[in-house]
């Protein structure tokens, strides 16, 4: 299909959700927070086990009764609901046919199963989704660690020609094109929208990152453990707990309680899939000796979203944790030098202790806080991700997931 | 040593500023007798153990019930400690146990009993992990042989009020003792041996003292890093590769070392070959150092016996030694406001590493220095400078105190509390943070709206806790609840109570 046609179509279907009117009309934002969080004095606040407990330096790194790294809350239940809808809503890309849950998919762990995304036009990107659960608790983001905030984090992906596509001109215009959507952001802006002008960049922005920052994922197995229940976990899996904490495997070093990253980039030195370019990492922020460095992703949620590592070159978790028993460096391109991190040794796990590893970290899976995905969005378009196609079975690691 | 690590030696002391030609030219010496008394030292962890209150120093003890359970050789200790309640103290006769043991509950005090010099032995066989991992707030740890580990002898992770004493660490992997990421606690009495990295290591911690221990033949003897307020004192620390360091290290969560204080030791004769792992920040250390202080700031060095050190005695540097490793823009490299106070210094350098002698060389020299300061910080000060053959110290000033003997201890004199301040309403947080997932106020999700669990259990929270502990089907149109029997008696109750005030 061509450009020009696909766009006709997406603004034929934009006409048709303002025109109709009938269906965006029934769309009310929700004035309860999301689970998880409090209702207090209008804004939404988090609220957990976790705060029960405090932090060295309040860093929100330690162990098990550890408290939580600094966090986004305090938005209005509207902001976060409207923020729901943006978030579904293909009309944020060029033509309508890419939306923020086509790389970050609900049912697959906010991420999108594949080892490289992709986006507007089918276009193949360069790294991996990230999940998106437990964003709110992140300081740096993408895999880089080039952004320190949602709302600048977004504008990535949504101006990106190989993801979304989109203009600011041209995002604000469709928004501020339907109607639904200006009575939506009147409603979830109350102080600051104003009719002459419009939607703004920053009301899109704060919904978005609203809605992302109510992707909370504490209730796992492992935290009923970590609270005091000791019987949460099978004998196997306590058995890869202490592996996974011990300073033979050291996993527990970077992926700290209890968010499981310790929010830091790492070199850590794994391979490219079959023929794609050595990918620098945080090099291109300035610091020549970060080259091919990453940042530490948390592992919470870590079952649901194979295949790993910043372009997916592990299709499973077994491979993604042999990687780190078989040698420091030893998947390092011939002519690069790289700062591989000091934790990355040669631990000589066996067999079982890696299927162990596999066992502990298939209890941080947790999606009780899952949530709807919209029946209708304002746009009147039909919800974009779900026909995203998944390329197959991942199957090895060796080749590019696609 | 290998080449690999003297070259990283040699750029380390290179890199440090040094430029040939200049040599250690000593100012005539000043005799004076000081007319005013010195200044008294403060500190920003000698406020906060003063502000905690007086109280005996290293005084508190990990809490018990009185509850006590005896292990016995050919029994297993984590069987005992599974089983145990907060307060619980486990005696561990003499004997041999093959196990690794984990203490993920507070206030537990693991005690060996000794009997005619025999201790209870935890054995790794050189097959398993790590001997002893604790997270739970409240430890004691004591009286144990620990040998043969691969990982280390006892690891923490972010419990506080631990006390780790009295042991044999010996032959076991990385890290003899490791308490990281905790607030308050007290490494004292122990013996070291044979250990790859640290022997002692206290990781991103607060309030620590490591005091009175005997550490040997390993690669770092007592290693304080990313830390603050840790007071090291009268320790014996002999014939490791280097004796004590003060280090940032790069790239981890907590950014910044500082507030420590090195006093009193006996640092003799470091002069172990170095058998680090290769790529480890210790790899990097040049055999024959006496201490080294890496970008840790306010570092104060007074009354330690620094002897027989054959590469130097106490080295100042920046990230330079650690260029192993990909730098942090987070973490400031230098050494800041450095202090040496009196400290007895002799037949240190006589034997330089190869890395050191190079350096020395280009400078017309053949020793190596008592003190030296790779990066020539102007903020330090020293006391009495022409006793000591030094490096890089011309623009140190004289220190305005001479001693901090007024602080005893940088642990509190109270054991720090468990829970965050902040949040003690546990029913609140149970409800919104669980509960929550399936149940709104008034709206149908999952579960039925707190508003007609309200109607049904009006003065009845135990009746709530009961359900919710043992769920059955109660209604067609909704699923069946699952079991929150994680949630202890205490927890179910609060939420349950919570439940029933809860108005929007």
């Amino acid at each position: 299909m061509s450009r020009v046609l696909r766009q006709a179509l997406a603004l034929c279907v934009l006409c048709l959700g303002v025109a109709g009117a009938g269906a965006g009309e029934r769309i009310r934002l929700n004035t309860d927070c999301p689970p998880g969080f409090e209702l207090s004095a209008g804004h939404c606040e988090l609220r957990s086990l976790y705060q029960r407990y405090a932090s060295l330096q309040d860093a929100g790194v330690g162990g098990l009764k550890t408290g939580l790294p600094d966090y986004r809350d305090g938005f209005s239940p509207r902001q976060i609901d409207l923020g729901r809808y943006l978030f579904f809503d293909p009309l944020l890309s060029a033509d309508g046919d890419v939306s923020c849950a086509s790389c970050h998919q609900p049912d697959r762990g906010f991420a999108d199963g594949r080892g490289r995304s992709v986006g507007h036009d089918g276009q193949l990107g360069t790294r991996s989704a990230p999940s998106l659960w437990n964003v709110a608790f992140q300081q740096r983001l993408f895999w880089d660690a080039r952004s320190g905030s949602l709302e600048q984090q977004m504008q990535g992906p949504l101006y990106d020609p190989v993801e979304m596509a989109n203009t600011p001109a041209q995002l604000l215009a469709s928004l501020n094109g339907v109607d639904t959507y200006r009575r939506l952001f009147a409603e979830a802006f109350p102080d600051s929208y104003e009719p002459a002008q419009g939607i703004t960049l920053e009301q899109i922005y704060r919904a978005i990152a609203a809605f992302e920052s109510s992707l909370v994922s504490l209730n796992s197995r492992y935290d009923q453990y970590a609270h005091g229940y000791a019987d949460a976990l099978t004998a196997r899996e306590k058995e890869g707990l202490n592996i996974f904490r011990s300073f033979v495997a050291r996993c527990a070093e970077c992926h700290t309680p209890p968010l499981f990253t310790n929010q830091q980039v790492a070199v850590i030195g794994t391979p490219e899939p079959e023929g794609m370019a050595f990918d620098p990492g945080a090099e291109v922020l300035g610091e020549s000796s970060q080259r091919g460095g990453f940042k530490v992703p948390s592992l919470r949620n870590i079952a649901l979203t194979a295949p790993y590592m910043h372009s997916g070159r592990f299709a499973t978790l077994r491979e993604a944790a042999e990687f780190y028993t078989l040698g420091r460096g030893h998947a390092v391109p011939e002519g690069e030098e790289l700062k591989i991190h000091w934790h990355i040794w040669e631990p000589q796990l066996s067999d079982s202790e890696l299927d162990r590893l596999v066992d502990f970290m298939n209890t941080l899976t947790d999606e009780r806080f899952k949530p709807r995905e919209p029946a209708l969005l304002p746009s009147g378009l039909a919800p974009a991700h779900r026909t995203t196609a998944r390329g197959g079975e991942l199957a090895s690691g060796e080749q590019n997931n696609e | 040593m290998n080449k690999l690590v003297l070259v990283i030696g040699a750029a380390a002391l290179l890199a440090g500023g040094f430029y040939v030609g200049k040599s250690q030219q000593a100012a005539p010496t000043v005799i004076k007798v000081d007319s005013q008394p010195k200044a008294a030292f403060s500190s920003g962890g000698a406020e906060e153990v003063a502000a905690a209150g007086s109280g005996a120093v290293r005084a508190w003890e990990t809490p018990t019930t009185g509850a006590l359970v005896v292990v016995k050789d050919g029994e297993s200790i984590q069987e005992a400690v599974a089983a145990a309640e907060p307060g619980t103290v486990i005696k561990v006769m003499p004997g041999t146990y093959k196990e690794t043991v984990y203490i993920d509950k507070d206030n537990i005090t693991l005690s060996g009993v000794i009997e005619a010099g025999r201790y209870p032995v935890l054995e790794g066989e050189g097959v398993r992990n790590d001997a002893i991992l604790y997270s739970g707030n409240g430890v004691t740890i004591e009286n144990f042989t620990i040998t043969h580990y691969k990982g280390n002898g006892v690891m923490g992770q972010a419990g506080n009020n631990f006390i780790i004493r009295n042991n044999i660490v010996v032959d076991t992997g990385v890290y003899g003792i490791f308490p990281q990421l905790g607030k308050n606690g007290i490494v004292s009495h122990n013996i070291l041996s044979g250990i790859e990295d640290a022997a002692i290591y206290v990781g991103m911690s607060e309030n620590v003292d490591v005091v009175h221990n005997e550490v040997f033949e390993s690669v770092a003897g007592i290693e304080i890093e990313n830390s603050r307020k840790a007071l090291v004192e009268n320790n014996y620390v002999y014939n490791n590769t280097g004796g004590i360091l003060a280090f940032i290290t790069p790239g981890l969560p907590i950014k910044t070392c500082g507030d420590v204080i090195i006093r009193n030791n006996f640092v003799v004769n470091n002069n172990h070959e170095n058998f680090a792992i290769p790529g480890s920040l210790v790899s990097n250390i040049p055999q024959g150092t006496g201490m080294i202080v890496m970008a840790c700031d306010d570092v104060v060095i007074e009354g330690n016996i620094v002897s027989g050190n054959e590469s130097m005695g106490i080295a100042f540097t920046d990230f330079a030694l650690a260029s192993s490793a990909a730098t942090d823009p987070d973490s400031e490299p230098n050494p800041n406001r450095p202090v040496i106070l009196n400290n007895i210094m002799h037949g240190n350098g006589t034997s330089p590493a190869p890395a050191v002698r190079a350096i020395l060389a280009a400078m017309l020299e053949t020793r190596g220095p008592d003190i030296v300061d790779t990066v020539g910080m102007d903020d330090g000060c020293i006391l009495n400078p022409e006793r000591f053959r030094t490096i890089g110290l011309d623009k140190y000033g004289e220190c305005d105190f001479d001693t901090t003997m007024n602080v005893a201890s940088y642990t509190l004199p109270e054991r720090v509390p468990p829970r965050n301040k902040e949040h003690l309403e546990t029913g609140k947080l149970v409800y919104y943070g669980i509960c929550a997932g399936c149940h709104a106020y008034n709206s149908r999700m999952i579960g039925p709206p707190a508003q007609i669990v309200q109607a049904l259990y009006m003065d009845d929270p135990e009746g709530i806790a009961a359900y919710a502990a043992e769920p059955v089907k109660k209604r067609e149109d909704y699923p069946e609840m699952p079991p929150q029997s994680h949630l202890s008696d205490e927890e179910l109750m609060a939420a349950a109570e919570f439940m029933l005030r809860l108005d929007k």
